[in-house]
């Protein structure tokens, strides 16, 4: 069965994150000034082939860990693509 | 450089390399054997220290580094260094040694979001590495930098252990030596430019010493850099 998958990666609560930092200083100037909290983080989606759910969902959780984040500062959410309505 | 045998330093070239030449040249410079290593083998081609360079394998894609951690060659790698090999990480290089755990912490954008491209100076913390075991703590060194990702970040559990095990190599400073923000080009925590591993065979640097070992281009800070590489390496391979 083939099991379709979004990874979202983002750098850890505590960590500067630059980007969403220079996205929050330009809102501003547009006339959006009520806008705080900005974070920029990575969206991966991917199709697992697997005997079964349980399987896809293990898989993904260890690549998730190993290759799509780097632990020391990010961390991942897996969601089921159709929970997201792909 | 004593007579005799010449350390043989081996550069890894992955795809999207771009410091691999300038890092041969510069250990020919200094007078060590500068051979070529390719990220596809599985060989390193019995050289007495590794070299990662500078540039963007794989296109930094996914993250700078995380994708040439897992080329052949690094398992190679890895062995050399668990070994007590000296493994040097360049810019690029020492983002590939943080992916792949063999420093701690991660380099993630510049502070500011802009690429940097300049000449720092960078103090010595410590003599407990290849790039430094023949310099002293305090000693300042001119050297450029060039990257858009080179701010060290790390769990605060792992800074304090960077701080209390003396793993900080080199600072970013002033000419005269102070450690303060202006003088940060990317934002590092604790001014971090080069660090090692606990046991002091791997090191990894944002600066680039390899293109400063020629006068006839500008400051010269590498060249004490790569000299305590061949001494430090020759003093090894020649106890081994």
């Amino acid at each position: 069965m083939n099991v379709r998958f979004e990874v979202l990666v983002q750098l850890k609560q505590g960590l500067l994150d630059p980007q969403g930092k220079a996205i929050e200083g330009s809102l501003p100037a547009m006339g959006w000034t009520n806008v705080s909290g900005v974070r920029v983080g990575r969206q991966v989606e991917l199709t697992i082939e697997a005997e079964s759910e349980e399987a896809a969902q293990a898989q993904v959780e260890e690549m998730a860990a190993r290759l799509l984040s780097n632990p020391v500062i990010e961390e991942f959410q897996v969601l089921r693509a159709e929970q997201v309505g792909r | 450089m004593s007579e005799g045998r010449r350390p043989k330093i081996g550069v890894v070239t992955f795809p999207g390399s771009l410091d691999d030449r300038d890092a041969l040249r510069a250990v020919r410079l200094m007078g060590g054997e500068g051979v070529g290593l390719w990220h596809a083998d599985r060989d390193l081609r019995g050289v007495d220290a590794v070299i990662l360079p500078g540039g963007f394998s794989y296109g930094d894609y996914l993250r700078c580094g995380a994708i040439a951690r897992f080329a052949p060659i690094m398992d190679e790698v890895r062995g050399f260094a668990e070994a007590g090999g000296a493994v040097v990480g360049i810019c690029n290089g020492f983002q590939i040694l943080c992916e792949a755990g063999l420093l701690p912490g991660a380099l993630i954008r510049n502070r500011q979001l802009r690429f940097v491209c300049r000449w720092v100076d960078v103090r010595v913390e410590t003599s407990v590495s290849p790039l430094s075991a023949d310099l002293v703590a305090g000693e300042i060194l001119r050297v450029p930098v060039k990257h858009g990702e080179g701010q060290f970040v790390a769990s605060a559990g792992d800074l304090d252990r960077i701080e209390r095990d003396g793993l900080v190599v080199f600072r970013y400073c002033s000419p005269e030596g102070a450690i303060d923000e202006p003088h940060n080009p990317n934002g590092a925590s604790n001014a971090v430019a080069g660090l090692r591993n606990e046991a002091g065979n791997v090191v990894g640097l944002m600066p680039h010493p390899e293109h400063a070992v020629d006068p006839d281009v500008g400051a010269t800070g590498g060249q004490p850099m790569f000299a305590s590489l061949l001494s430090s390496t020759l003093a090894r391979v020649s106890t081994a």
